[in-house]
């Protein structure tokens, strides 16, 4: 028996390859004849293959887990997400327009501060956020660009938009297995790819070299460009080797690098020391400097800070780039693009309501049941409220926390994540799922064709986190058109 | 290159060949045993010693026991020198600098750790045993030339060889030095098992074949000793492993000290072997060699790995 469409329901969500049973949308019809072709059997057995390929290729990701961490395959479903490459091209434009104005509210906000003068940002927001650094103020990094690596959480409502959920603008990760699944698609679906315009993902690791490059404080053909990790029980440590490895530049760790009196940073290395133009850093803010932030961080490298002010090495993202990665600013994040661009914004915000505003709180104590709510400054899905899912005392415990704690607190709608064919149980069944494209700012723009589709395994549920039984899925942005 | 990644390569190479000498060394004597009579003395005990676990294996298991012996040198995670336990070692290694080698080694590295935890625990027969270890020794072969033919000759490259040559040439000592021990023991030379001994020597370490072809001698101890001691052609032999040490060595930048070290070694492997060999004085020149090649390690670690003071 072939795998049959018409069985497909996708129910109420949107889903990104079907609009109703048997009714693929054109951007998915290439990949769901094909399928058609397959049982379900066969499917598994690619699936089984698609498995066997991850444990030996060894990708992993780390979870702390009842006092251990335990190094864990990647979950991956074989099943592609498909994106049209027309609405690709005004997503990746909404992208690098928000990208380009977070920068210049960054740079405004540690430097002249405009529009907190202008009276077109709350100067509160600011005063009171956990990621403001004032270490960071008169600092000019280069190109005056402070968030390079922005990975952004995209999701569709059930009507088809586009949403952005969240802008990663601290350490965001994820790229890696980006890749890995395109590598581990192309093994399991070769055919595929003979007769499919798939746009190619595998140049972000050139991207972000040339990224970080443009960086560099003394202009040499080959700046020494080093991945800065916290090491292998880092949840992301795996995507820290995966990065310096293809990008052809040394993983190191804090105690490989020391800060010289002449305040340039150097690596140990098998020659003695050498000098590093360019850190990108996967290590959290306040831990990339012990004589300035935690003095008992072992992470970090005393010093960094005093080089990077001093302009002799650039860190990427640079410390402080966090003050506009706050789900308070966020709410923002429309007025930024008008206030700096003079534009709209491309891509629109889930509206969101700042519980710091007497009438946003108001509503959002009222409708507790109807809202997400979220804690401005976690990620990973953590310390979130789903109002529609919460039993009472959950949302007894949110109220007072809210009340509480104001501040700390945004409201959003629940949004219909749409969905994509997944295979569960040896059929194919929707999951909701996401986007987390990753775009580059430096000396230049770029965006990954796609990105990091992360889906939640367990029917029904809207948490698609690795950490909190998330799986994923290869992404394709197709070319329809005329070949 | 840094100084902690060129380390993390050494000992990832080290712990790859030990994995590697101690699945050799337990599948030659599985086939040796059948050949020597019991009253021969040369047992399983034998190994533990070769491997310088002797302290802790009687601290585990008081009693003895060929069983208990195998799982000790083969699958037992919690003693250090098995082969488990450096396959895990070498891939915890080589997973921290997996940015360095090519991603088809760590792979390799990988699936070969995994093929050990699944496999080696199920060895409780002979046959079984043969092929898990042959698995393991043909994997290992596999990585060096998957790493010899795709990873550039560049520094990180020659700590791998350093790592390795410097293990192997420990390892090639410590075989030595037992044949020895047991042949000390009147009961195994009286009853001219010595040649048998031998044999089962220049089988684990895959020399049998070019012992034939390049001495041309029946097999003797003298003549076996010369050859893994001084052969330079034999790539299991100590003088070739420290040529190969030299030549890594002079690629890396301040080479003059650890240089130095393998020099003296060589001076002594060239000079200090006896026309006949007393079995006394065998073990104490294998002692001398051990003690200078781990003055080899000591110089390396101080030329490349040990961290400087900042300008």
């Amino acid at each position: 028996m072939k795998i049959d469409w018409s069985q497909y329901d996708p129910g109420h969500a949107w889903d990104e390859l079907l609009s109703g049973p048997g009714r693929p949308r054109p951007h998915a019809r290439e990949l769901t004849r094909y399928l058609s072709s397959l049982t379900p059997n066969g499917l598994g057995r690619r699936q089984q293959a698609a498995e066997r390929a991850i444990m030996e290729m060894g990708i992993t990701f780390t979870v702390y887990s009842e006092g251990q961490n335990i190094d864990r395959a990647w979950p991956f479903d074989i099943i592609p997400r498909v994106i049209a490459a027309d609405e690709w091209r005004r997503i990746e434009a909404g992208l690098k327009q928000r990208l380009s104005a977070l920068n210049m509210f960054i740079d405004d906000i540690y430097n002249e501060q405009r529009i907190l003068a202008a009276g077109r940002f709350p100067r509160e927001v600011i005063e009171t956020s956990g990621n403001f650094l004032k270490e960071c103020m008169g600092a000019r990094p280069a190109h005056g660009v402070w968030a390079h690596i922005c990975g952004s959480d995209l999701v569709r409502d059930a009507d088809g938009t586009v949403y952005v959920l969240e802008d990663n603008l601290r350490v965001p990760s994820g790229v890696s297995y980006m890749l890995e699944n395109r590598i581990v698609t192309k093994q399991v679906f070769p055919e595929l790819f003979a007769n499919t315009r798939i746009l190619p993902v595998d140049d972000y690791p050139s991207l972000l070299f040339d990224t970080l490059a443009s960086l560099s404080p003394r202009p040499l053909d080959y700046p020494e460009v080093v991945v800065l990790t916290p090491g292998i029980y880092n949840s992301a440590y795996f995507e820290h080797a995966y990065l310096a490895q293809s990008m052809g530049a040394e993983l190191v760790e804090g105690g490989d690098l020391v800060v010289g009196d002449d305040d340039c940073v150097y690596m140990r290395t098998i020659a003695g020391l050498e000098r590093v133009d360019v850190i990108y850093r996967r290590v959290n803010d306040t831990f990339l400097d012990p004589e300035v932030f935690h003095a008992d961080s072992l992470l970090g490298v005393p010093g960094l800070m005093r080089a990077w002010r001093a302009g002799n090495v650039a860190i990427a993202n640079a410390p402080g780039a966090g003050v506009a990665d706050d789900k308070l600013v966020y709410a923002f994040v429309p007025d930024i693009i008008r206030f700096y661009l003079d534009e709209d914004a491309i891509l629109p915000n889930v509206p969101t309501r700042a519980c710091i505003n007497s009438d946003d709180r108001q509503y959002v104590l009222e409708n507790l049941r109807e809202l997400v709510v979220k804690p401005v400054n976690e990620s990973g899905g953590y310390g979130m409220l789903i109002g529609p899912a919460a039993t009472a005392d959950e949302i007894g415990r949110f109220a007072d926390l809210v009340k509480r704690k104001p501040r700390n607190y945004v409201a959003q709608p629940v949004l219909k994540l749409s969905t994509a064919p997944t295979f569960v149980h040896g059929r194919l069944e929707p999951r909701h799922l996401d986007l987390r494209p990753f775009s580059l700012q430096g000396a230049q723009h770029a965006v990954t064709a796609g990105g990091l589709t992360r889906v939640a395994l367990v029917k029904g549920s809207l948490v698609v986190n690795s950490s909190q039984g998330g799986g994923s899925k290869d992404t394709w942005v197709v070319e329809t058109g005329e070949a | 290159m840094l100084s902690r990644v060129a380390e993390r390569m050494y000992w990832g190479a080290r712990y790859l060949e030990r994995a590697e000498n101690t699945a050799r060394l337990v599948r030659v004597y599985d086939a040796a045993l059948l050949d020597l009579p019991e009253e021969a003395g040369v047992g399983w005990p034998l190994l533990v010693d070769i491997c310088g676990a002797r302290e802790l294996f009687d601290a585990r298991h008081p009693k003895g026991g060929d069983r208990e012996t195998l799982k000790f040198l083969i699958s037992d995670a919690d003693s250090p020198g098995s082969i488990v336990a450096s396959l895990g070692q070498a891939r915890e290694n080589f997973r921290t600098t997996r940015d360095l080698c090519p991603s088809e080694a760590w792979r390799s590295v990988n699936e070969m750790y995994l093929y050990g935890r699944e496999t080696l625990p199920r060895m409780g027969s002979g046959r079984g045993r043969h092929e898990g270890l042959s698995g393991i020794v043909q994997r290992t072969q596999q990585l060096a030339g998957l790493l010899s033919g795709t990873m550039s000759h560049g520094a990180a490259y020659n700590f791998i060889c350093l790592g390795r040559n410097l293990e192997r040439a420990d390892m090639t000592t410590r075989i030595i030095d037992i044949a020895a021990a047991t042949l000390l023991d009147t009961r195994t030379s009286a009853s001219g098992l010595s040649n048998t001994l031998w044999m089962a020597v220049l089988k684990s370490l895959s020399g049998y074949q070019m012992y034939r072809q390049y001495v041309r001698r029946r097999i003797r101890a003298e003549d076996v000793i010369r050859f893994l001691l001084q052969d330079t052609l034999f790539p299991r032999a100590v003088a070739h492993c420290l040529a190969g040490l030299e030549t890594s060595m002079l690629k890396l930048p301040n080479h003059e000290e650890p240089l130095r070290a393998v020099l003296k070694v060589q001076g002594i492997v060239d000079s200090q072997l006896p026309e006949r060999v007393e079995e006394a004085a065998l073990r104490q020149l294998m002692d001398d060699l051990q003690i200078e090649l781990a003055g080899i390690h000591e110089q390396t670690a101080a030329a490349w790995f040990l961290p400087e003071e900042a300008p």
